[in-house]
């Protein structure tokens, strides 16, 4: 039931962290080549990218980000937050976005898991905030609303974000895998869902997708922790963007959708070496839950750029002095929000409220 | 408490749990789940004509009730229980001494996993209502009790011991739970999706409750779990568990439990005639519209700290929000008193926990 997409309606936004994307590249040729890609390189990374032919792409580093944003933003496109420089300065109706450590996975069959395809069949077909189908995706093939399906809420609403998920390695945070060392997620679970308005959700950046159009400004660069590093196990940027996003959704009526597809994310550094940054994060998310549940937006906020708006002022007065970090972060999200409405295109449709 | 993971299946809450199990035809697919069934008491509850003798297979350890057995028991107030409809299981559930139910349909048999092997759908229903659910932030990897997975980045530390699961909601391959237009415009759909997941639906968020593969800690939610009027003399057919997990999802909220649904899967044999359904549906489609607001809307007072209470809380609000949506709803509000006065009859001296709202846990 999914609508056609055009190869250029979609951006493959790339933040590279490792400057040898040879394999990386090559690996997702099959899925990636008829697609335009926008690869942002971390500015702190010193030696010049290496990437294979044949791609339709731009390549943005720190001179283009210098020269887009100038020096009077907070935001700092470094370490995986470099991949929203991308989401700014795309012109495409939809985005995904994998980690650079990341290869195609394959499914029980054995066959490659075209992670275009799924993400554009999420944003596509219609998400199901309001009520909880038992046999998830139901426009999924094979599957319908199940019996006790309110009929007015069949048609649903629009998908805004699609969080696809992780084989082998999976999102755990540092003392999750280091205690469990040896732990790789090797189970497949078919099924894509919607997440329940009202309910949040730890989106990862690993794997995501988005309907730039409808959402992007929420997508927030914003969350820097002070011992920030160039592992996942070392950042909460994702999470803290992932919930603005999500509360900006449930405000406006859209979806977020998550499950399918997969990704194989290749093994990479050690847990127990990020476990002394990473309880910084770990510790924030105590207070960053229960803020994220209990912002409410204002009836009069109905475009994406005025929630963020919004959400970073409470965030301010709430969060600001509890940590530097929130304060920081607040700021950015106004930043960032500026910065969308001088440089990204055309700025977001408010939904029907 | 040791790891579900490890206890042989055989032992399981061998002497916790009863089987519930609707029939007004035969109990031939006990046969099938005899290895996996037979160690448990089973209760029946013979639907239609009581003079009927519905046999039940050899080697089982069994008690079976027909109509005229509910009226015995409970005098006039049997009036609350149904008549010539599976809803009548609930009265299982009141008169089961153990603290964990699960039910079945008896068009239900054994599925198999993607490798072929037979689910033993009770072990996994177990396993769901032993460990807990986290009703208050969703786990992207599902079930993070499961072996083989945990919770993820950024899920916060203090909600990792998750609360009791109350409700563990299990679903079907091959005939697909689906109402009457939907099966008349898709006769030949079969669900053949696998999905390798448990998860907890969150707090906040309703879901249509099948009854076909549920299990439930009675003790914890038991009295919340009145499948309605319907049936016989009624308006409506086929909402029975929606019904009862509308209700329980409102007061598991409340009360601070989880409810879980995913695996495990059983292999739906029999496809009802959608005709039948349609005019056993039909009000239930126009009045939904109505019932899915009134359920969304509904708070519960701080002292409703018992299931029997929030549940007369549920009844008050159905009686006077949606009395004007039919009459039936007067009757059915006043059914669930008479259920609660039942159950509390038959299970008198606190059978049924309350709970205190847990500390900062909830919004």
């Amino acid at each position: 039931m999914s609508l056609a997409i055009k190869d250029d309606e979609v951006d493959i936004v790339i933040g590279a962290l490792r400057s040898d994307l040879t394999t990386f590249m090559n690996e997702w040729r099959p899925m990636f080549s008829q697609f335009h890609l926008i690869i942002v390189k971390d500015p702190d990374l010193k030696e010049e990218l290496k990437i294979p032919e044949g791609f339709n792409l731009d390549v943005y580093g720190k001179p283009d980000i210098d020269q887009v944003v100038g020096s009077s933003t907070s935001i700092l496109f470094s370490g995986y937050s470099c991949r929203y420089f991308g989401y700014l300065v795309s012109r495409k109706k939809y985005i995904i976005s994998v980690d650079d450590d990341c290869l195609p996975a394959r499914d029980p069959k054995g066959f490659l898991v075209d992670v275009v395809a799924q993400h554009i069949s999420n944003l596509t077909n219609p998400a199901t905030p309001f009520f909880f189908n038992t046999l998830y995706e139901p426009y999924a093939e094979g599957a319908d609303f199940v019996r006790g399906y309110p009929f007015s809420l069949r048609g649903g609403v629009k998908c805004a974000l699609s969080c696809g998920l992780w084989l082998n390695l999976a999102d755990y945070d540092a003392p999750t895998q280091a205690l469990k060392a040896r732990q790789r997620n090797s189970r497949y679970v078919d099924a894509v869902m919607t997440v329940p308005a009202g309910s949040l959700i730890p989106i990862s950046g690993i794997n995501i997708a988005f309907e730039r159009e409808a959402v992007g400004p929420a997508l927030v660069p914003a969350l820097k922790l002070a011992g920030e590093g160039k592992c996942r196990w070392e950042t909460m940027e994702d999470i803290w963007s992932g919930l603005c996003v999500k509360v900006v959704c449930d405000h406006l009526g859209l979806g977020v959708k998550t499950g399918l597809p997969y990704i194989w994310r290749t093994d990479r550094g050690d847990p127990i070496a990020s476990l002394k940054k990473e309880w910084e994060g770990v510790k924030l998310m105590e207070e960053v839950i229960p803020f994220f549940q209990s912002v409410r937006l204002p009836r009069e906020a109905t475009t994406v750029e005025e929630c963020i708006v919004e959400v970073a002022n409470a965030v301010k007065e709430r969060l600001g002095s509890m940590d530097p970090v929130f304060a920081r972060a607040a700021k950015a999200m106004l930043d960032w929000v500026k910065l969308w409405q001088s440089v990204g295109s055309s700025s977001s449709r408010s939904s029907a409220v | 408490m040791a790891d579900p993971a490890t206890i042989s299946p055989a032992t399981l809450l061998k002497d916790e749990l009863d089987i519930v199990i609707p029939t007004i035809r035969n109990l031939d697919f006990l046969e099938m789940w005899r290895p996996f069934f037979q160690p448990y008491h089973l209760i029946i509850v013979q639907d239609g004509d009581p003079s009927k003798a519905i046999k039940v297979p050899e080697g089982f350890d069994y008690e079976l009730y027909n109509r005229n057995d509910i009226n015995r028991i409970l005098g006039p107030k049997a009036s609350c229980i149904s008549f010539k409809d599976s809803a009548c299981r609930c009265f299982g559930y009141m008169v089961s001494k153990k603290k964990y139910i699960y039910t079945i349909d008896d068009d239900c048999f054994v599925a198999k996993d993607p490798s072929g092997k037979d689910i033993n759908a009770l072990e996994q229903h177990i396993k769901n209502l032993l460990s807990p659910s986290t009703p208050f932030f969703f786990n992207t990897l599902y079930d993070p009790y499961r072996a083989g997975a945990d919770f993820v980045r950024g899920y916060p530390f203090s909600l990792r011991e998750g609360v009791p699961t109350a409700v563990s909601h299990g679903l079907w391959l091959n005939i697909p739970d689906y109402d009457a237009p939907t099966q008349l415009v898709k006769p030949l759909e079969r669900n053949t999706r696998y999905v390798d997941a448990v998860m907890t639906i969150p707090k906040g968020t309703l879901f249509p409750m099948c009854g076909m593969n549920l299990a439930f800690d009675r003790e914890l939610i038991g009295p919340a779990m009145y499948f309605g009027l319907m049936g016989d003399g009624q308006p409506i057919g086929r909402y029975d568990d929606m019904w009862a997990g509308w209700c329980t999802k409102v007061i598991c909220d409340h009360l601070g439990w989880g409810v879980k649904t995913g695996l495990p899967y059983i292999w739906h044999s029999k496809a009802s005639n959608p005709f039948v359904n349609l005019r056993k549906e039909y009000k239930g489609i126009y009045w939904q519209e109505e019932l899915i607001p009134f359920f969304q809307s509904v708070t519960l007072p701080k002292d409703c700290t018992s299931v029997q209470k929030c549940y007369i809380e549920i009844a008050n609000q159905v009686k006077a929000k949606l009395g004007k949506v039919d009459d039936y709803f007067n009757k059915l509000a006043d059914a669930m008193v008479t259920w609660i006065e039942a159950w509390d009859e038959l299970n008198p001296s606190g059978a049924s926990k309350s709970s205190d709202l847990p500390n900062g846990v909830s919004k």
